[in-house]
């Protein structure tokens, strides 16, 4: 097991170089100079010539890259070039928002997506089961957004209930918050939910079938025990999978979602970064984004491999 | 020799065809999925001909509810929220083949030419591969919208990016498991070269699970592509895509609420209908993958 963390470990260390790497052409690559740009149009060549040293731009692009890698990693980010505050400063205050709002939306997915999975399979071929599949094949076709207007439009505009928009920090008024972050995270865990469910409907479907479960139902077992110890947990590495590899979307939907809602995350940073072409916050953002994603899916093959003694042993990936 | 055994190959090939059509056709949700994605195909195709301009302003209507001038009301301009859907599907189909389309020409020789040479090259694709996987498709969109500015070009080369490792890895894992039949050792054994192993055996026998494969990469396409012009991360304005015509309709929800109806329904059908069709397709084509 150790030797499989090391490798997974090694192997996530190698995705972050190549993305920073990515992330230090990337920005190069973009249009104009950055030491004009910071000198403004007017500066004489010896001004910009000054700046491009000050901030080691004339330097080879490896010393260069290594100079990035080293301030990033000492924590400094650059400024916003919208208000000058340090990038590093704003991530803090954006990040708490985000990370509530998606742990609040995979509650849902989960509470609500291994439930009627269960349900569905248990229930094969009777009215829950359409019910359950139904709802997993619309979840799957209608877009995070679309469903967050029409959110919007039934509970703020229609009837009332809910505010359509705006964020209360938790640590001010815990209930206002968690009041603004209802509809939020309904919509953003619905279409989890249904990816969820039709992956925890069809393992069970398999884990129902097989000899271990008819065997654990012959030797008397209630069906509930075999439900829940047997077929569930054996289907649980299906779900584990499934959600590391929805965390690329569950990041691309909590930035629509803060968009709509207006809500001050690190999803409406990164939207609102591109279209200010905020460079420095854009870099900022993606580093972190993908970092986050390596870290979650180590933490998803980890726990992969502790559920299924097969993967550690043998030392494989995913299928 | 090819030649007089391609004969009975192609004939056989076409009966396969009529059969596997029967055992379509006698399901009623993947016959509503292609029933869907016809009407879609049609709507982007013949609609824009018959709907008129979508940027058209009648100044006396903005905001209108449905009438009988709009069907389906207009926009905050006066334009007219039917003739905008019908090109939006246009925009949409043109985003979700597209994609599909780069992701596939770049991404089939390298999964072909990687599972069947193998050596140094296939352990260095599948780790690039690995590599993309780790990266957000939206973490794309955002980088090439900063780089090259938002526009559908953007759009299409972010999706079709983010559709590259699936293609490859796909194309790799049928190339692997085709390249050990006994078709290709007899096809070796009669001294034949790899580009005709590559292209006249490999190739026909990978097509199943691309094409199922695409009919998850379009409908994902085409939610990818409306929400990126929701977000203003992908086709600008007064261009009309669902997405963009969505961000309108956000704006005016209180007094406006039917434009926040019909683009949405239209992303959700033309996505159900990809979606039902390519599990029909799957379980006909695909059997053995049990997605």
């Amino acid at each position: 097991m150790v030797w499989f963390i090391l490798r997974r470990c090694g192997s996530a260390v190698i995705v972050l170089f190549v993305a920073s790497v990515l992330i230090f052409l990337g920005v190069r690559a973009l249009p104009g100079d950055p030491a004009v740009v910071m000198a403004g149009e007017e500066a004489s060549p010896a001004v910009v010539e000054a700046i491009r040293h000050e901030f080691g731009l004339d330097k080879p692009l490896p010393a260069q890259y290594v100079d990035y890698v080293a301030q990033t990693l000492s924590g400094n980010l650059g400024r916003s070039t919208q208000d000058q505050i340090p990038v590093a400063d704003i991530l803090a205050e954006r990040l708490p928002v985000t990370l509530e709002l998606s742990a609040l939306a995979m509650l849902v997915a989960i509470v609500v997506g291994v439930g009627s999975g269960i349900v569905a399979s248990v229930r094969r071929g009777k009215l829950a089961d359409y019910v359950a599949t139904g709802f997993g094949l619309a979840g799957l076709s209608v877009p995070h957004f679309w469903l967050g207007l029409l959110g919007i439009l039934l509970f703020a505009v229609t009837l009332r209930w809910l505010p359509a928009s705006g964020y209360v920090p938790f640590t001010e008024d815990p209930g206002q918050n968690l009041q603004r972050m209802l509809l939020p995270a309904l919509v953003l865990g619905t279409g989890f939910a249904a990816i969820l469910m039709r992956q925890t409907r069809s393992a069970m479907l398999g884990a129902l079938s097989a000899d271990y479960v008819r065997t654990a139902r012959s030797k008397g077992l209630a069906e509930a025990k075999v439900v829940g110890a047997h077929a569930l947990r054996n289907s649980l590495t299906t779900v584990v999978t499934v959600l590391g590899l929805q965390l690329g979307a569950l990041i691309s939907g909590a930035v629509v979602t803060e968009q709509i809602f207006v809500i001050p995350g690190f999803g409406k940073l990164t939207v609102d970064a591109v279209l200010t072409r905020n460079y420095p916050v854009i870099q900022a953002v993606v580093l972190v984004t993908v970092i986050g994603y390596v870290v979650v899916n180590l933490l998803v093959d980890i726990a992969y491999a502790y559920l299924n003694p097969r993967i550690r042993l043998s030392g494989g990936g995913h299928g | 020799m090819a030649e007089t055994l391609a004969v009975p190959v192609r004939s056989g090939r076409a009966d396969r065809r009529r059969r596997l059509w029967r055992r379509f056709r006698r399901r009623p949700m993947p016959m509503a999925g292609l029933v869907l994605v016809a009407a879609f195909l049609l709507l982007a195709l013949a609609g824009p001909l018959v709907t008129g301009d979508p940027s058209a302003q009648d100044y006396a209507a903005t905001l209108a509810p449905p009438s009988g001038a709009h069907p389906l009301g207009t926009d905050d301009l006066g334009r007219d929220a039917l003739a905008r859907i019908a090109h939006g599907a246009q925009v949409s189909l043109q985003a979700g083949v597209l994609s599909t389309l780069l992701a596939m020409v770049i991404g089939i020789p390298i999964g072909l030419v990687a599972g069947f040479y193998r050596r140094w090259l296939d352990p260095v694709v599948m780790r690039l591969v690995d590599v993309t996987l780790a990266f957000p498709f939206l973490v794309f969109a955002v980088g090439l919208a900063a780089i090259i500015g938002p526009s559908l070009k953007g759009v299409v080369l972010a999706l079709g990016f983010s559709q590259l490792p699936a293609i490859i890895r796909i194309t790799r894992g049928e190339v692997l498991a085709i390249r050990e039949m006994d078709y290709v050792a007899a096809a070796i054994a009669d001294g034949a070269g790899d580009r005709h192993i590559l292209f006249r055996y490999v190739l026909p026998n990978c097509a199943n699970p691309l094409i199922v494969q695409a009919t998850v990469a379009i409908p994902a396409a085409i939610i990818g592509e409306s929400t990126l012009s929701f977000l203003g991360l992908g086709v600008q304005p007064p261009t009309p895509s669902w997405g963009v015509m969505l961000t309108t309709a956000q704006q005016y929800l209180d007094v406006a609420p039917w434009l926040a109806i019909w683009p949405g329904v239209m992303i959700a059908l033309a996505t159900l209908g990809f979606n039902l069709l390519g599990d029909g397709l799957r379980d006909v084509l695909d059997p053995r993958s049990g997605r």
